[in-house]
């Protein structure tokens, strides 16, 4: 409980999530049509793979089905490329826009992934959703399946707002769009731009792909751009070039200057119309 | 995981104010203790970030993640650090898993560093000092006699709904997380395990932290005794690098 400044006694938000007394009584009292609702509802939040083309599901998980050399995963809009298409993991939570999640169009496709045509070993995943809390494991264990292979390197692209980041100065003050890196124990190459430092964490789909790359040993890296925008904006995509000159990514991008002109094309064909409603 | 008999794990509970956690921090912090392993598990939300108990740049880029394992074998200790929150549902499924791998890992016993909601105590509560302990039934007459020892008060027996007046009396913890839970798994599952909480407010709970950490120091005298000076106390304990800003970056000049 805390007191307002108005005198009221309200109930505070505990940091230690939801109150073990509620969860215990729900429970407890959950009757049959209860725990039917609660199994449905799991069961609309499946992580589902398939291919796009075909409408038919994966039978094993992505990367045991498709040898993998590098993984690419760009969380958020801001980071994004151009490939060919291999399959998606469709999901539906509470903050998916679309309620119709049976018929997919390029607008409506929410984690798709990709393979390089010159290159099929190199895969990209964009996923321009959020995954839920209790659906990030569930969309490991669909991509990466149960017994990862260790010869593939991970590179995460992602965006947060500036103002997530801590630091002794006021992130008013802060040169954004800038990049940090995490990287797992076993990724040995170095990274473009600073590491992030505490007491700042990750979080999300990031944090969960990361996490699982740590424990199995997998090397990995996680670019985070920290930026004052959150919509599409060519500044805080050419943020992420420097990304393009690493040792792992350099072969990827044959001209440099040529890859502003595919971001800028792709600005373009992705502007919304907007308007002070939207 | 290696561990000899005599071999006690520290556990927070995610709990009000997150002392357990803060506690727990300190004490890895301050004993310098080792990482040896995950505890890799989808009931936690996931979270990583750089080594939150880093002294040098060199030690700094160290990535952990939400469930760690620490130990420091000169004193026969095993720290496990939880990070982040249960996910909906998860919260007894994880319990489980817990207390499954303390079985199976022949430790000797469990200490749970948690807290309790203060606005919940009663009248007697509010009168005595904030510490309370449990132990379970199977806990060795040697630790019993060595907390009776102590003088230390034994968490009370409240009604099990505060509501009704002729309601049953029951372990109650209000705010403390899976404490309950893992008490009574322990109790039914014969591990012996003792619950160390602070009844506390959500706020700036650093000094809870150091409080509990001194109440487990009494007993387990990880570090040399108090002295009766009490500014003592929070400098002996390690600070981690990680709890910088606490509270947000800093405020923009303008504002003022």
């Amino acid at each position: 409980m805390a007191a307002t400044f108005f005198g009221e006694v309200v109930k505070a938000p505990c940091r230690a999530g939801t109150e073990d007394e509620e969860e215990e009584e729900e429970g407890r009292r959950e009757t049959p049509e209860d725990r039917e609702v609660r199994l449905q509802l799991a069961r609309k939040r499946e992580v589902r793979l398939l291919r796009r083309q075909t409408k038919t599901s994966l039978e094993v998980s992505l990367l045991e089905k498709y040898p993998c050399s590098k993984f690419i995963i760009a969380i958020g809009n801001n980071a994004v490329g151009v490939w060919e298409e291999v399959g998606c993991a469709k999901l539906w939570n509470e903050w998916c826009r679309t309620t119709d999640t049976t018929h997919l169009s390029s607008t409506e496709a929410f984690c798709v992934f990709y393979h390089l045509k010159s290159n099929p070993s190199v895969f990209l995943c964009q996923c321009s959703c959020y995954v839920a809390e209790d659906q990030q494991y569930q969309w490991l264990e669909k991509v990466f399946g149960s017994c990862p292979r260790k010869n593939m390197q991970i590179t995460i692209l992602t965006c947060r707002h500036v103002t997530d980041y801590k630091t002794s100065e006021s992130t008013g003050s802060l040169p954004s769009p800038f990049l940090r890196a995490l990287k797992t124990q076993n990724f040995k190459d170095s990274a473009c731009c600073p590491l992030l430092e505490q007491p700042n964490i990750v979080h999300d789909l990031p944090a969960a792909v990361l996490s699982y790359c740590q424990v199995w040993k997998i090397p990995a890296i996680l670019y985070l751009c920290y930026t004052d925008v959150m919509k599409l904006d060519l500044i805080t995509v050419e943020a992420f070039k420097p990304i393009l000159s690493t040792r792992s990514l350099k072969g990827l991008v044959k001209n440099i200057p040529q890859s502003t002109e595919i971001l800028k094309k792709l600005m373009t064909t992705n502007e919304i119309q907007s308007n002070i409603y939207t | 995981l290696n561990t000899s008999l005599s071999t006690p794990i520290f556990r927070p509970a995610v709990s009000v104010g997150n002392v357990g956690q803060l506690a727990m921090d300190l004490i890895i912090s301050t004993l310098n203790m080792s990482k040896i392993g995950y505890f890799y598990t989808d009931c936690l939300v996931p979270m990583v970030g750089n080594n939150p108990y880093a002294t040098t740049e060199g030690n700094s880029t160290e990535l952990s993640i939400n469930a760690e394992v620490y130990s420091l074998p000169s004193r026969e200790l095993v720290a496990l650090q939880l990070r982040s929150i249960f996910i909906k549902y998860k919260s007894k499924p994880f319990c489980e898993k817990l207390l499954s791998w303390v079985k199976s890992s022949g430790c000797a016993r469990v200490i749970v560093l948690s807290s309790s909601h203060s606005y919940q105590r009663n009248d007697l509560q509010l009168r005595s000092t904030p510490f309370r302990y449990l132990l379970t039934p199977s806990t060795q007459k040697s630790v019993q006699n060595k907390i009776k020892s102590l003088n230390w008060e034994e968490m009370e027996k409240s009604r099990c709904i505060p509501e009704i007046d002729d309601s049953e009396f029951c372990i109650r913890i209000p705010g403390g997380g899976i404490t309950k839970t893992l008490y009574d798994e322990s109790c039914s599952k014969e591990i012996q395990m003792a619950v160390l909480l602070k009844f506390v407010s959500e706020g700036d709970n650093i000094p809870d932290a150091l409080g509990l950490v001194e109440y487990l120091n009494e007993w387990l005298q990880i570090l040399k005794p108090l002295s009766d000076d009490p500014t003592v106390s929070a400098s002996r304990w390690k600070i981690p690098s990680s709890w910088r800003l606490l509270f947000g970056s800093g405020l923009p000049p303008a504002l003022f």
